[in-house]
């Protein structure tokens, strides 16, 4: 028997696995588009063949941090900006884990800016959704660095002076292979993208429009949105680059005149992932290093036998 | 400490191979049977600024740097800077000869190399040969390098003069080259050091100075390494095959070697954007099942003080290694200090628990890392490693049989699936991970990826089975369990007797008088004991290594036993005397200080001093605290 014999297991998923039972009842306002992730997610999993036992779903601190409180799976609900440092590792470790990690905008663009722009770079083999809810919800509706220039907030008294991030645009100048919005207010097409998501072999990430109806503004506002793949206005390559980063930089500047543009912006299957290419260099072993310590038949090395004749 | 040994000082530019010089040379000694300890003294710079290393040779153990050397190996500074007049560094030029001078010993040994070096730069250079009574040898080294090969040789040349004057078998260096330096290099080499060698017998007299090398014999087999090398081979013993981190003097050493020596067994090294990212890392690969450490020196270190918590709140086991250097902020990077213990033992917020261990040696090193694995993962919380740049970075033979030991993969209280199928669930069907009564407070993890074991994590307060809350009663069950894990190590660690506690001590049981002292300094304490006892007093000293859970009884049972205990620490706050008052709360009237802080750890006499003027004429000091201010060119 493997240490890990819910990984790669072949059975019928029923999506409501996922689902805690009565407690914890999710604490999100009425209405909050957080809601719109976490039923997406639940609906994804199931369909990429993934069992609660070998799904990890690593978190931030935030209202969008709660997700794992609600999605039933190994969880780690980290601290503020450190969800992708800590999921990344596990995914090293044990390969085999379906890892996602997720945030709000402030967790992963803000306060974990660096961790986000790092491990795009290094095209881990995970998913990272970022709720993007152009605010702090949190901590009461300050000014993030997605909220449009002019956005005021208790803060933020006469507005803010600082343009927005771009967070599309960032993700792909910093590596990121696979590169979606979606927003909650469209669940057929968000939990579509999580599958492509979940299946894509490199770091996949997916700016994911959340309404805060308590502090930014309510569902109305997101809509209508525009499927940039469906719609005979949009015509561009996401493969190819150049025309991915055009895309991006109109459908970040059209969100802030009220025109939500949503699909895959850049889509590259060619890169190996971080893992195949540490593997590559002989620098990650080709079983998962988690499984080595349920074996009782390895041998151990010893570092007298390995290393000490150098010393002498 | 004898008159019989070589304390030899290699003097030159940085990046001029002074240190792969004098590790070649402490290495062919210790193979001939001495005992070898080294020191190194180094700029924050890559090429030029002045740096020297010492090694000490002795028949008997060595425990320290020496008081003082004996034989200067002044070579040029390749990269000194163009000196100016009035430029605030000086002339650099010369350094490797003047800055070496004020603590060489009467009657001892000088070569330079006159192909670069003008002592008339000096002032009163002849006056202080002759009132010294030095031995000066003024030899073109450089020009005999370039003879047979290109100038960096020097220093070949240099060691060729050395064995002549101190009767060192050349075979025992040429044996070693052989074996460390490429072919291509190998020869000229070999050339240089017995042309040297052989110009020095033929043209002095090479019994005018008396400063020999002895002769000695190893009972056992040694090897030559260094702190650093010592934590990264505990650590790999424990299982450790993930690391993750950011370069950072002093502790780039150990994840250096780490990373050279992972991909070989199966490991994985990171190096990563940040040091919140590095211990986030060695946190998520812990809790996916791997046996995981990060590190830094104190400012990287500051950057995972909120991971620290994170990993204590979620019970995810990790070692973390701190190397101290001298602060606050970017301080001193390459000096040895030990004034992050109080920001090791106390960063992160709330109740925080965690372990710190402090080796004073460096196979205490090894043992201690060992042990700091073992706790980490048995009780689920998070273990340091603190540690200097002098431990780190020093190098001393120590027996080969320290480190002939069995390997612990053991991931410590883990469940398999087997076991999780008997273990408690809450009705949904999580892992009841955080049960509230367990023995020692240690409650058994799941791993992700097994069948049955999911449940959350999370920093928050939070259920048995992860959840988040803010219930009261759980509040406090948790806290308290939480707590209750470090009154188990506590017991784990108290250990009855004195040779298998961490706590080192040294000297004659029914001694009058102690010193106490922490980490990296207790090897230099130990031979001022012995000193002391020679000059008549009643001295012993304790080396203590286990700072939380702090050793409480073993700690007070010493200061019981003497009149009076000199602390002994490379801080200016008297921070380790500072722990031991707040942890017993007693002995405020039996203890004093001896601080240092310039840069530069402790000589032996300096401890033997501060001793003498604080214990024994019982000055009236401030505080209780004395400083140590030692002479120029310190
Ligand atoms: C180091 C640290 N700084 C600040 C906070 C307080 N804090 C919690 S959540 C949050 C911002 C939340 O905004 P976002 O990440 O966008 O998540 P949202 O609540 O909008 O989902 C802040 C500032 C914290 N928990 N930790
Ligand atoms: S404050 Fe906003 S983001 Fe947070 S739960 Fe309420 S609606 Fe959602
Ligand atoms: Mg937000």
């Amino acid at each position: 028997m493997s240490a890990f014999s819910a990984i790669g297991e072949e059975r019928e998923i029923d999506r409501e696995e996922f689902t805690p039972g009565l407690e914890p009842q999710p604490t999100w306002c009425p209405g909050c588009g957080d809601f719109g992730v976490l039923k997406a997610l639940k609906q994804a999993l199931p369909e990429v063949g993934r069992t609660p036992d070998e799904t990890m779903l690593v978190t931030g601190i935030g209202c969008s941090g709660k997700l794992n409180s609600y999605l039933d799976s190994y969880g780690f609900h980290t601290i503020h900006g450190r969800s992708l440092p800590v999921a990344r590792a596990a995914k090293l470790a044990n390969p085999g884990l379906e890892v996602i990690a997720a945030g709000g905008d402030g967790d992963g663009y803000g306060i974990g800016g660096n961790h986000f722009m790092h491990t795009a770079r290094e095209n881990h083999d995970m998913t990272y959704i970022v709720f993007n809810n152009e605010i702090f919800g949190l901590t009461k509706g300050q000014t993030s660095p997605t909220s449009p220039k002019g956005h005021k907030s208790k803060t933020q008294p006469h507005g803010s002076a600082k343009e927005p991030l771009r967070p599309l645009s960032l993700s792909l100048t910093s590596g990121a292979s696979y590169v979606a919005r979606t927003a909650a207010v469209n669940p057929n097409q968000a939990k579509e993208i999580l599958i492509e998501a979940m299946n894509h072999d490199g770091f996949a990430h997916v700016d994911f429009l959340t309404q805060c109806p308590t502090w930014n503004k309510d569902a109305r506002q997101y809509v209508p949105y525009i499927d940039v793949q469906d719609s005979d206005d949009y015509d561009f390559d996401p493969t190819d680059r150049r025309e991915a980063a055009e895309m991006m930089h109109e459908t970040e500047d059209a969100l802030h005149e009220g025109k939500v543009l949503t699909g895959r912006f850049y889509v590259d299957e060619e890169r190996p992932s971080y893992q195949q290419e540490k593997q590559n260099i002989g620098e990650m072993p080709e079983e998962p290093l988690a499984a080595r310590y349920f074996d009782e038949d390895y041998e151990w090395e010893r570092s007298y036998d390995m290393f000490l004749d150098k010393h002498k | 400490m004898t008159e019989d040994e070589l304390i030899w000082r290699i003097a030159g530019g940085s990046g001029d191979g002074i240190a792969s010089t004098s590790q070649n040379f402490a290495k062919a000694l210790m193979r001939a049977g001495l005992h070898v300890f080294t020191h190194r003294h180094y700029p924050s710079r890559i090429r030029g600024g002045h740096t020297y290393t010492e090694v000490r040779v002795s028949a008997d153990e060595v425990k320290s740097r020496g008081d003082g050397y004996n034989f200067l190996l002044a070579l040029g500074d390749s990269f000194a800077r163009n000196p100016q007049e009035n430029a605030y560094y000086g002339n650099e030029e010369i350094k490797p000869l003047s800055e070496n001078l004020d603590e060489l010993h009467e009657g001892g040994v000088i070569i330079y190399d006159s192909g670069l070096l003008d002592p008339s730069e000096i002032e009163n250079f002849d006056e202080r040969v002759e009132e010294n009574n030095w031995h000066v040898y003024d030899i073109d080294l450089r020009s005999m390098a370039r003879e047979h090969g290109r100038e960096v040789m020097r220093n070949t040349a240099g060691v060729g003069v050395t064995c002549a004057l101190t009767g060192i078998e050349l075979e025992w260096i040429e044996e070693l080259m052989e074996s460390a330096m490429p072919e291509k290099i190998l020869e000229p080499n070999i050339e240089i050091l017995n042309e040297a060698y052989d110009m020095i017998h033929e043209e002095y007299d090479v019994d005018a100075p008396d400063v020999k090398v002895p002769s000695g014999e190893h009972d056992e087999e040694q090897v030559l390494l260094s702190g650093s090398d010592a934590i990264a081979y505990g650590a790999l013993d424990e299982g450790c095959r993930f690391i993750a981190g950011y370069p950072m003097t002093p502790w780039t050493e150990v994840f250096t070697i780490m990373s050279q020596n992972l991909p070989e067994v199966g490991g994985i090294s990171e190096q990563v954007e940040d040091e919140i990212a590095a211990a986030a890392l060695a946190i998520g690969a812990s809790h996916a099942g791997a046996k995981a450490m990060s590190g830094s020196s104190g400012g990287g270190f500051a950057l995972m003080g909120e991971p620290l918590g994170l990993a204590e709140m979620t019970e995810t086991p990790v070692v973390l290694v701190e190397a101290m250097r001298a602060g606050p902020s970017t301080g001193m990077p390459t000096k040895p200090e030990q004034s992050d213990l109080e920001h090791v033992l106390y960063t992160s917020q709330g109740d925080s628990q965690r372990i710190v261990f402090a080796p004073g040696t460096a196979a205490e090193a090894y043992k201690q890392t060992r042990k700091a694995f073992e706790i980490a993962y048995e009780y689920q919380i998070p273990s340091i490693v603190l540690y200097d740049q002098k431990l780190g970075g020093e190098l001393a033979n120590v027996p080969a049989s320290v480190f002939d030991e069995e390997p612990n993969p053991s991931l410590g209280s883990t469940l398999t699936e087997a076991e999780l199928e008997d273990a408690p669930h809450s009705d949904t069907g999580k892992y009841k991970r955080f049960q509230h009564d367990v023995e020692d407070g240690v409650s058994p993890r799941s791993i992700p990826g097994q069948k049955g074991g999911r449940f959350l994590a999370t920093g928050n307060e939070h259920t048995p089975e992860g959840h988040i809350s803010e219930s009261p009663e759980n509040r406090v069950a948790q806290l308290n369990r939480r707590v209750q894990k470090t009154e188990a190590i506590r017991a784990e660690l108290d250990t009855s007797s004195k040779d298998d506690s961490h706590q080192t001590y040294y000297g004659p049981e029914d001694a009058d008088y102690g010193l106490i002292t922490f980490g990296s300094q207790q090897g230099t304490v130990e031979e001022a004991v012995d000193v002391l006892n020679e000059n008549g007093h009643s001295v012993k000293s304790l080396g203590v290594s286990d700072m939380m859970p702090f050793a409480e009884e073993e700690v007070a049972e010493f200061i019981e036993s003497v009149d009076e205990a000199l602390v002994v620490e490379m801080t200016a706050s008297a921070q380790f005397r500072g722990l031991m008052q707040k942890e017993l709360g007693l002995y405020g009237e039996k203890l004093s200080s001896l601080l240092k802080y310039n840069g530069n750890p402790f000589e032996p006499a300096e401890v033997v001093e501060g001793f003498e003027v604080n214990i024994i004429e019982d000055d009236e000091l401030d505080h209780n605290r004395m400083k140590f201010v030692p002479s120029a060119g310190d």
